[in-house]
């Protein structure tokens, strides 16, 4: 049986970047919450993400989802040495704000923002884009990120002596070069299996 | 015990940034499973090895990653391919090859920063070569590694035209984003490692 591609319900399609709270809605079949087996449930990590489409619809590759989930986790939340979680948000907004992914810039500028504090810094760089000036240690972390992002990749040793100049330690930069990577990954998920839409108001 | 991003890397157990990537041992360890997941996968129902391997070769290529197309070329004789999807795979990607990100916005504010470049069209030749299934996911990789922010239902379309299942579809996007983050890391470590502090 040849699988459909779904037509969106009628919704609200963001326009501009934002830290609003937005829904995601897919543009193939999710798995159905009752179809989900041990397998699928394993590969979801945390149950509560049985209510996501979004992970509903990776979930029909368990394994993948799985470990792509456990590598992400790890990257942002481990709290040992390297650089603080508001600049491992921020590598991952500065990457999807390049690449263009409203759903996954409005999730890590809203972390990047509260972990900070730095709420205007945040919202300028969705508003203005990754050329905008933060201070100088965001802006190495920017430049890192978008050099990474960029096809083909540009990041060379100026970036490196950038964010040293700048006191970042080697597992620092080993955090700036996972999380703007792994969002090539997620950026490219959210954007091409789905779109955003505007949360409705309750 | 080594891994694939060490070994493209050139990361030798027991140098400093061995002893980095140990502090992040959760990522590296299921960075190396979903590698697993996505190249010796627990079926081949929805996308073929052969398949994968072709698509990462793709890849790889249009990074322009000297180091990854010999990983992947590799795996791509050593599974096996057809003789002839080597030759249809250089020749795509030099004729897909590109600067990205670049694409459209939704209409609005942000329709100032559209930025418009090439939608590939995979050549007649190279689509014999390599079938109609391959064809239809080259072009779809070339979306995802260069224009992303284009992505849209049409081109979901054309994969399930192509013969793709929907479960299919979300394995090769995988492999594609995958990639997209193993090649990074890949490059970014090679930079600091050769970048002494």
């Amino acid at each position: 049986m040849t699988d459909k591609v779904l037509s969106t319900p009628p919704h609200v399609e963001p326009v501009v970047f934002t830290r609003d709270m937005l829904d995601w809605l897919p543009w193939l079949e999710p798995m159905a919450e009752r179809d989900l087996t041990a397998r699928h449930m394993a590969g979801l990590v945390d149950a509560a993400r049985a209510k996501s489409a979004y992970f509903r619809l990776l979930v029909r590759d368990p394994e993948v989802l799985e470990h792509r989930t456990k590598t992400d986790k790890d990257i942002f939340y481990n709290p040992e040495a390297g650089l603080p979680r508001a600049e491992r948000e921020l590598a991952a907004a500065a990457t999807s704000r390049f690449n263009g992914c409203i759903y996954c810039a409005s999730v890590h500028a809203r972390f990047a923002a509260t972990y900070s504090k730095r709420v205007e810094d945040v919202d300028r760089l969705l508003d203005k884009g990754v050329g905008t000036d933060l201070d100088a240690r965001w802006n190495a972390i920017v430049a890192a990120s978008v050099a990474l992002t960029a096809t083909p990749i540009t990041f060379g040793p100026e970036h490196v002596d950038g964010l040293r100049k700048v006191g970042l330690d080697e597992a620092s930069i080993v955090d700036v070069i996972n999380a703007a990577s792994f969002f090539n990954w997620a950026n490219r998920l959210m954007l091409s299996l789905g779109e955003p839409a505007a949360a409705e108001k309750a | 015990m080594s891994d694939v991003i060490d070994t493209l890397a050139g990361i030798a157990p027991g140098s400093p940034l061995d002893a980095i990537r140990n502090g992040r041992l959760q990522a590296r360890t299921h960075a190396q499973a979903s590698y697993d997941s996505l190249f010796k996968p627990l079926t081949e129902a929805d996308a073929s090895k052969l398949e994968r391997i072709a698509i990462a070769c793709f890849v790889a290529g249009l990074h322009g990653r000297p180091e990854m197309e010999a990983f992947y070329g590799t795996a791509l004789a050593e599974g096996g391919a057809p003789a002839a999807w080597k030759g249809a795979i250089a020749t795509a990607v030099v004729a897909a090859k590109g600067q990205g990100p670049y694409g459209h916005y939704p209409k609005g504010p942000l329709s100032a920063e559209d930025k418009a470049g090439p939608v590939f069209k995979i050549g007649t030749a190279e689509r014999s070569a390599l079938g109609v299934r391959l064809a239809a996911a080259f072009e779809h990789t070339h979306m995802l590694v260069f224009h992303p922010r284009d992505a849209a239902p049409p081109y979901l379309q054309a994969l399930v035209d192509a013969g793709w299942s929907a479960t299919g579809i979300v394995v090769i996007s995988q492999l594609v984003a995958f990639l997209s983050y193993q090649i990074r890391v890949v490059a970014g470590l090679r930079v600091l490692q050769a970048r002494p502090a």
